[in-house]
């Protein structure tokens, strides 16, 4: 792997993989929604939707059209720390995801007919989003969870935001966040990193640097006691989630959290393109699957700049209720946390997230987001020292942290409560 | 650069176990990873309408015991070396799957063949399953997108077994007994017509000596296996339905017909229609008009599901209430124009270049190489089918495209399903 920094401040992330020829090239922007303020919830999002209508070399609608007609696949993400572009490609097209980022990290249009158009495809997609309960609930307990740091909004920001902004805040927030100085430049795959680089450089080296970044200020106050959240809708089916304040990626404790996490909810996938796997030897499947109180379970410890939220969800079975399965979910996190887990809990923890980095590295747009995500959060160096840094967990600092995070004075806890 | 490599007859294995079980192995040595997949014919069409969703009941039900393992063991046993093993049922089949590191494969392989092989089906399970059975359709009940899609299949196929729901209904559900699941499986599942696949890090004769030992010993059934369908009832006019579900916030449409199998000779014409019409970069003519040009829908596009029998051929949105009129209008235009006219010869190049160019892509990982060679061996494709894929692609002409466009997308007669919030505008909503 070759790291390098332009001297525009754009930091590159080169690795060569010659399994099978295709490459991926990634584009990542430190900014989400962390960097909005009330106003203007979801114009990360938004302006994530603008770079794909055109610029003065391709306009509205070519350049999908051009990835395509080279074979390849595209797509941009939006989360909370991050907005993030790709394209793979047969390696010997690869030029072309070149030429589309460097273009549209500067040249973007946000014509405003454009960007009246696709105010109400931002706006639609938040409505679909808005069908599901779960969705619903979440949105509510973040906005409990948090009282100051922009965490609290969801990506797709609020609708009445949606609503109001104007093509000015959004052009002004391309302008200050899309410059090379704020960027991540990854590639992997079928390449030779000397060429690649000298390309990158050519394309990418011209582009000035960007004015000074704004700074997140907003540090979230500390929760002094458990907040509840009820959501009542549409539906029969009822909703549990408990969220607790956690760490970012960076914190000493994250790597027992995520130990904690697998133990707790099952090993998690890392491949953003899905290919999910089970969590039927979990401990809160067995809690709450197998004694049939809910029809499923889920955890996750999400990698973050800024603490972020361990949470867990269920989904209840018909005629069990809210209370009788936030019971038997926090007698679990009360047993990990009075309990050491088994060295034979820990052993499989470890061995399960080797297997699913194996799983990831046969795919080099899963490396690339991983690499890139990676920086963002914390470094490539984190990711290449993520199985030894989980290695070194032990039991007891399981159990640490459990105490620590799984607390009642930490957590938010949401019901959906279905209106039939 | 890595050498250009679309498995074929050179590097796939095919291999008939000695109880006539097609094996299928490719090696990749990439990562410490492999992969298994697979299927058997058994699947919704053989269900009777009164128990719709036997089938994915049974496969659901497998790994919930053996005769070797119980429920907690086999979790234990899979989930401890963080592999997975899956089976779930489809209209002709049942299919499974297991991932893990190389090392494990004997592992993952011996559970797959205990769970196919010597399920006991453990009373207390079935209950479980069921509880789980019935909070997803209750879900369903309350999801605008399954609702439009099981609607659209019920006014597209009235008594054919594609308009029924796999996962049935609530009636069938609570109707269905552990005997029904015992007889299906005793019915339905055998080794004959059953295929394996194992791509990834494993010497491909490793794999078949394993496959061997583990299902080799599987005894044959006595008669063959019918998975066909009758041909779905005409279609002839326009068939519509809303499902009003007050409280949610967007409406989805599905709108279409039954389309062709995937042996069909229209299906290479249909697949670039299909392309043209709701693939193409963002979602092709229908993402262009619908989202780009209107800002209607965040989502509209099109699909083709040719498989064993003619499965449907749709386009499906997700638009405000408000728009629903406008959106449908849009596809119709876009189907009346794809029927009447010829696809100019660069738009049906580019989505040439797409299917042909992006094939690198869909063979990068073991899952996508698996998911070819299943796909191959299904409809007796050829072991070069990928290095002929190219050609079959690029003969297609515009007019064959207009034909077949001009032969299943029919805008005075389709299946069209809304489930939303009401729309409040009486009759006049929808043409």
């Amino acid at each position: 792997m070759k790291k390098v920094t332009l001297g525009n401040g754009l930091q590159v992330v080169l690795k060569e993989m010659h399994h099978a020829p295709v490459a991926s090239f990634w584009i990542w922007y430190r900014v989400g929604s962390r960097n909005e303020v009330p106003g203007i919830t979801g114009i990360s999002h938004w302006v994530e939707h603008m770079l794909f209508k055109g610029t003065p070399s391709f306009p509205q609608g070519e350049f999908d059209k051009v990835v395509a007609r080279e074979g390849g696949v595209f797509n941009g993400m939006t989360w909370l720390d991050w907005t993030t572009y790709f394209e793979t490609l047969p390696s010997d097209r690869f030029d072309l995801a070149l030429r589309i980022e460097a273009d549209r990290m500067v040249n973007s249009l946000f014509d405003a007919q454009e960007l009246e158009k696709e105010r109400t495809v931002v706006i639609s997609e938040r409505e679909g989003a808005e069908n599901f309960p779960e969705w619903l609930l979440e949105e509510e307990v973040q906005a409990a969870a948090y009282r100051l740091h922009p965490y609290r909004h969801q990506v797709l920001g609020w609708k009445q935001d949606l609503q109001h902004m104007t093509r000015d805040d959004l052009w002004q927030y391309y302008r200050a966040y899309y410059a090379p100085n704020n960027a991540i430049a990854v590639a992997t795959g079928d390449f030779q990193s000397d060429a690649l680089l000298a390309r990158i450089e050519e394309l990418f080296g011209a582009i000035p640097p960007g004015p000074e970044l704004p700074v997140v200020r907003a540090s979230e106050p500390p929760q002094r006691g458990e907040r509840r959240v009820v959501v009542e809708g549409e539906g029969q089916t009822a909703y549990l989630q408990m969220v607790f304040h956690a760490v970012p990626a960076t914190h000493p404790d994250y790597f027992p959290l995520v130990v904690l996490d697998t133990v707790l909810g099952g090993a998690k996938p890392m491949s953003f393109f899905g290919g999910g796997t089970s969590n039927r030897s979990s401990r809160l499947y067995k809690a709450l699957v197998d004694t049939e109180l809910a029809a499923d379970v889920d955890s996750s410890m999400p990698s973050t700049l800024d603490p972020f939220l361990f949470s867990f969800s269920a989904t209840l079975r018909p005629g069990r209720t809210l209370e009788e399965v936030e019971a038997a979910l926090w007698a679990e996190l009360e047993r990990v946390a009075q309990e050491p887990i088994t060295p034979e809990e820990l052993a499989k923890a470890i061995k399960q997230t080797r297997a699913q980095f194996a799983y990831s590295s046969e795919s080099v747009s899963n490396q690339g987001f991983w690499l890139g995500f990676s920086e963002i959060v914390a470094s490539t160096e984190w990711f290449d020292s993520y199985l030894d840094n989980l290695a070194a967990v032990t039991a007891e600092d399981v159990q640490r942290v459990a105490k620590e995070y799984l607390a009642k004075s930490r957590r938010t806890v949401g019901w959906y409560v279905p209106q039939g | 650069m890595a050498v250009q490599t679309v498995p074929g007859p050179q590097d796939i294995v095919r291999y008939e176990l000695s109880n006539g079980m097609v094996a299928l192995v490719r090696e990749n040595f990439t990562s410490p990873a492999v992969v298994v997949s697979g299927y058997l014919p058994a699947g919704g069409v053989a269900e009777p309408d009164d128990k719709a969703g036997l089938a994915g009941f049974t496969a659901s039900l497998l790994t919930r015991g053996t005769e070797k393992r119980s429920f907690e063991e086999i979790n234990e046993t899979v989930e401890g070396v963080g592999a997975s093993v899956d089976v779930s049922a489809g209209w002709h089949f049942t299919s499974f799957s297991g991932k893990s590191l190389a090392e494990d494969l004997p592992l993952i392989l011996d559970v797959l063949a205990d769970v196919l092989r010597r399920p006991t089906f453990p009373a207390e399970h079935v209950e479980k399953v069921r509880g789980q059975w019935l909070t997803d359709l209750q879900e369903r009940d309350h999801d605008t997108r399954r609702m439009a899609a099981l609607v659209f299949r019920e006014l597209a196929y009235p008594g054919h077994p594609y308009g029924r729901s796999l996962i049935g209904t609530h009636e069938t559900a609570r109707a269905i007994g552990r005997d029904d699941v015992v007889s299906f499986y005793q019915q339905h599942y055998s080794p004959q017509g059953g295929v394996l696949v194992v791509v990834g890090a494993v010497q491909a004769d490793r794999a078949l000596d394993l496959l061997q030992a583990t299902f080799g010993d599987w005894p044959a059934g006595s008669d063959g296996k019918d998975v066909t369908v009758p041909p779905p009832p005409p279609l002839e006019a326009i068939r519509h339905k809303e499902v009003v579900m007050p409280g949610k916030t967007q409406a989805d449409i599905v709108l279409g017909r039954p389309g062709l199998s995937r042996t069909d000779p229209d299906f290479y014409a249909a697949l670039l229609a299909n392309t043209v019409l709701g693939r193409f970069g963002m979602y092709g003519r229908l993402g262009t008009n619908v989202r780009e040009r209107h800002g209607l829908a965040y989502y509209c596009l099109s699909s083709l599901e040719a498989g064993q029998g003619p499965g449907p051929w749709y386009v499906f949105a997700g638009v405000n209430p408000a728009n629903v009129r406008r959106a449908i209008e849009s596809i119709l235009e876009e189907i009346i124009r794809l029927r009447e006219e010829l696809v100019p010869e660069d738009e049906l190049n580019d989505s040439k270049a797409f299917l042909t160019g992006s094939l690198p892509l869909r063979l990068e990982t073991n899952e996508g190489v698996a998911g070819a060679l299943l796909e191959m061996e299904r409809y007796a494709l050829g072991l070069d089918y990928l290095q002929r894929y190219p050609d079959l692609i690029r003969s297609v002409s515009a007019a064959e495209v207009q034909a077949v466009a001009a032969k299943y997308l029919d805008p005075q007669a389709y299946a069209l399903a809304v489930a939303g919030p009401d729309l409040g505008q009486g009759d006049e909503g929808m043409g």
